[in-house]
């Protein structure tokens, strides 16, 4: 499902984000990516989303070269993908059910069913209730849920999530893992990159110090 | 938080949807129309001014054709085809005017022809008292025989032509076109609708100058939704065409603004106007836009906000 082959990034100014990183995930897999701030976990998630690319190496997704992505390819890509970034980019003048509502508007799905999944993900996060409210009126964790419930409703194969359970405490932080077990359990490839490894005990982990693998 | 259930899978196969291209072609245009109608009324004074902005810019290069198709419509309502007056030499004698009425008759460009004998001439002058005096005065009648000439063709060169032929003709003193005026007004004509496909020209360029601007505005201002939309795997035309929709819109209703104006304008200048004329003995009815040309500026209008949107989305959507 995913395969880095001596994959490097350097950030402009000539930070190495990533250097000479290979690890591969087979489709159903659970990876956790964990290590210091600054490790380089966002970086690997956003070159595995194509929304960075590569200095050097290859990074395929689904056997694809995403690095090598044109722009009109890109936008496929990134629909069979479930996404949730450390800022969570939720769109704080549209309510809740609407913020769920954008991927499958996305992919131009059929309204009434879209609708009926948007509940069914809504519900899945446990934000039945808050469809109308705005985000800015939901907790830190409720944001975090809906930035998850957004990721997950167009069912995606593939589920990157960047710092799922940051700034939350330990019983919604473990909701959270568990929605994410969930997941993987139904058979979708899961990559979180996150410092609460243990939340994740039975999942593989893929350490990283100062942007190299560590055993 | 309840249990799993059946709805998570699908991880392989992909949305049922794509299957019914055209059913997500509609739900895309709808949507993007309905993003931005809904955007042209959340800012109604906004829309108001730009509408007013285009509305006017569009009713300047209207409003002058209207008005020359007008002025064509009175042209040609008036100016029959152009007559030529063949005068001849005073001393002539009526047997010279009766070969020349002859000769006029069996030429092929002549359609019709008609005597005017010196003396009926002599008469009719007379008939104003100012004249009479100096008339009076005269030892011989002044007035020639002439013939009002109607040619069979009314093009210009070939009037000349004619002219100039009849000025050859013996005991012909005089040859006159008298046409000139018309072909005066119609050359102005010809200027002004020049000058009105220029002033068209150049406020195509302000209205896309304005959309343009508008447009950039409304990727400023959306400028978190594009970011999140383009993440979430939204095609460059999922992003666009709500964009174009409200550039295509915003010409449209500006198009239909214009021609509320021109309306308006012609209505207000109808009255005036006959009266006007009617003391130059023209019967005439100032006409707003035809159907045609009202098809034609919504249509333009339309096609230039959507051009300017176009322009603005090429620049402002590359940088992010
Ligand atoms: N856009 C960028 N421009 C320049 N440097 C960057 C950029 N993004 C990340 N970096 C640098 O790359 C390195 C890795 O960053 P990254 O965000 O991947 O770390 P991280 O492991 O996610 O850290 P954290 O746990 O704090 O989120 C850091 O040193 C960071 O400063
Ligand atoms: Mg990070």
């Amino acid at each position: 499902m995913i395969r880095f082959d001596r994959v490097a990034k350097r950030y402009p100014p000539g930070i190495d984000a990533l250097s000479a990183l290979s690890f591969e995930m087979t489709a159903g897999d659970m990876l956790i990516v964990s290590g210091h701030s600054g490790a380089g976990k966002s970086t690997l998630i956003k070159l595995v989303a194509a929304i960075e690319k590569p200095t050097s190496g290859a990074v395929l997704v689904g056997g694809q070269n995403v690095g090598t992505l044109s722009r009109s390819a890109l936008p496929f890509l990134r629909r069979r993908l479930g996404l949730v970034l450390q800022d969570q980019k939720l769109l704080f003048d549209r309510s809740v059910f609407e913020n769920v509502m954008l991927p499958l508007s996305i992919t131009g799905f059929p309204p009434k069913e879209a609708m009926q999944r948007v509940r069914a993900a809504l519900d899945k996060v446990g934000l039945a209730m808050r469809e109308k409210a705005l985000p800015i009126a939901l907790s830190g964790g409720e944001q975090q849920r809906l930035a998850i419930a957004r990721a997950v409703v167009s069912r995606p194969a593939l589920l990157l999530a960047d710092e799922p359970t940051a700034h939350l405490d330990a019983e919604t932080a473990a909701d959270v893992a568990r929605i994410f077990h969930e997941f993987h359990r139904a058979g979708v490839t899961v990559l979180i990159a996150t410092y609460d490894g243990h939340l994740f005990p039975d999942a593989r982990t893929l350490r990283l110090d100062h942007g190299c693998s560590v055993a | 938080m309840r249990e799993r259930s059946a709805w998570i899978t699908d991880a392989q196969s992909h949305d049922g949807c794509l299957e019914f291209p055209m059913n997500i072609w509609l739900v895309n245009h709808g949507r993007a129309l309905r993003i931005a109608l809904r955007r042209l009324i959340a800012a109604p004074l906004t829309t108001l001014l730009s509408l007013l902005a285009i509305g006017v810019a569009l009713a300047l290069p209207a409003g002058g054709q209207m008005l020359l198709n007008n002025v064509q419509r009175l042209m040609g309502s008036t100016s029959a085809t152009p007559q030529i007056s063949v005068f001849m030499a005073v001393d002539a004698g009526r047997g010279a005017a009766t070969e020349l009425a002859a000769r006029l008759k069996k030429h092929p460009a002549v359609k019709q022809q008609r005597f005017l004998p010196r003396e009926d001439t002599l008469q009719r002058m007379k008939a104003n008292a100012g004249l009479r005096e100096i008339i009076d005065v005269l030892p011989d009648n002044p007035f020639p025989d002439a013939f009002i000439v109607t040619a069979i063709a009314d093009q210009p060169a070939t009037l000349d032509l004619l002219v100039e032929e009849f000025r050859q003709w013996p005991k012909v003193a005089h040859v006159q076109l008298d046409s000139a005026w018309a072909r005066r007004l119609e050359a102005l004509l010809r200027l002004s609708r020049n000058v009105v496909i220029l002033l068209g020209g150049l406020l195509a360029i302000g209205l896309i100058a304005i959309t343009f601007n508008i447009i950039r505005m409304q990727v400023l201002t959306h400028r978190a939704e594009i970011e999140v939309s383009q993440l979430l795997g939204a095609t460059n035309g999922f992003i666009c065409r709500p964009f174009l929709y409200f550039g295509a819109l915003l010409g449209f209703a500006g198009g239909a603004t214009a021609w509320l104006l021109i309306a308006a304008a012609a209505w207000w200048l109808r009255t005036p106007l006959d009266d006007l004329l009617h003391l130059y003995e023209f019967t005439f009815s100032l006409q707003s836009l035809s159907l045609v040309d009202s098809a034609l500026l919504l249509g333009i209008a339309t096609g230039l906000g959507w051009l300017g949107a176009l322009l603005s989305l090429g620049q402002h959507l590359r940088h992010s």
